[in-house]
């Protein structure tokens, strides 16, 4: 790059690309940086929602008779439609991301919206599914109480759903942020602010919005399905 | 700049994807004994790495990429190795012949009010019920 327009303060009249930063050489460096923070982001991520997830096995080989009672008052038709719903979303994201790559603006702004519109989906669905739960006080600490044939693992089934809260509601939390950050790319590609040279907005929100959805893919068979044949 | 897959490619994961979700919720409904967890767990993380490899890109990373997604996993990995070799071995005889570890019981040992043995009292809710 040109030392001498960044010395006069010229900074965009020489010749690069208006989306690389003076601290890059070029754009592809920029790209491989931007991913690797990506990863190494998701890399905290996965050992946040891990730590979760080991508590979630210690607990269930304590109580185990707890976390079978706790998980069959789950609905799989709404966990398995949700999750049916997020992989979709997976893959109007990953589109969305190819979109970009190849330079169809409209294509990438259809696609973010329909990821858009899968993920509020998703999150309207575990509205009706947190509705229920309250209906049947199965919400720790706000007047909790099981039915008379499991009042001997009450203790035990609240911490069930203890778990089932914080882990979902962090989920979803993670997918209301992926949704305002949808937001925002779709604004952009929508100001026809990405080109095939640069797009990387796009593609980091789309490693966050896949790694949103594996956790679900491994939420939904260990709070829903193990147990169901005990 | 970077690897652009075909189309074909995504919806073909996809489609595998959907598979696996419903072969997962049909083997839940299956009694495989003790391979019931096994084989959901199995599923999910092959679900999750066919997610990680095709839709992040990571097949077509540069090395220093895949180093770092491997390396969330191996921690991953060192966390729950490490915790449950502590957990689940608490019960076990710590020599021949032997009383159990220090641990031994923590299961039974838990208040009594209502966690632990779960299974007993389940049984006496039942029959009070």
């Amino acid at each position: 790059m040109s030392d001498a327009a960044a010395i006069t303060g010229d900074a965009h009249a020489h010749g690069h690309h208006p989306d690389l930063q003076h601290h890059f050489d070029t754009l592809e460096q920029q790209h491989e940086a931007a991913t690797l923070g990506m990863w190494l982001f998701l890399v905290t991520e996965v050992l946040f929602f891990g730590g979760l997830f080991l508590a979630y096995m210690l607990y269930r080989v304590w109580y185990h008779e707890a976390w079978v009672a706790g998980s069959k008052e789950l609905s799989i038709a709404l966990g398995g439609f949700n999750t049916v719903v997020l992989i979709g979303s997976s893959l109007t994201m990953a589109m969305a991301v190819r979109s970009a790559q190849t330079g169809y603006r409209r294509a990438t702004i259809g696609w973010l919206l329909g990821t858009m519109a899968l993920g509020l989906t998703f999150l309207i669905v575990k509205v009706f599914e947190y509705k229920d739960k309250f209906d049947h006080h199965h919400v720790p600490g706000y007047d909790f109480h099981v039915d008379a044939a499991h009042a001997g693992i009450a203790g035990p089934m609240e911490i069930f759903f203890s778990l089932y809260f914080t882990m979902t509601g962090l989920h979803a939390l993670h997918m209301i942020i992926g949704f305002g950050l949808m937001s925002v790319i779709t604004w952009m590609a929508y100001k026809n602010r990405f080109s095939p040279q640069w797009y990387t907005p796009v593609e980091m929100s789309g490693l966050y919005w896949h790694f949103v959805d594996i956790v679900w893919i491994f939420l939904f068979p260990l709070l829903y399905l193990v147990d169901r044949t005990q | 700049m970077s690897h652009i897959a075909p189309k074909s490619m995504y919806y073909t994961i996809f489609g595998i994807l959907m598979v696996m979700t419903a072969l997962t919720v049909y083997a839940a409904f299956h009694h495989l004994g003790v391979f019931n967890f096994p084989v959901a767990i199995g599923i999910a993380i092959t679900k999750a790495t066919l997610v990680v490899l095709f839709f992040m890109h990571a097949k077509y990373s540069s090395r220093l990429t895949k180093l770092f997604v491997g390396m969330s996993f191996f921690f991953l990995a060192i966390m729950f190795a490490l915790t449950l070799t502590d957990y689940m071995s608490r019960g076990l005889k710590t020599y021949p012949g032997g009383a159990g570890g220090a641990g031994y019981g923590v299961r039974s040992a838990a208040p009594a009010h209502e966690a632990a043995p779960a299974g007993e009292e389940h049984k006496e809710g039942e029959a009070a019920h």
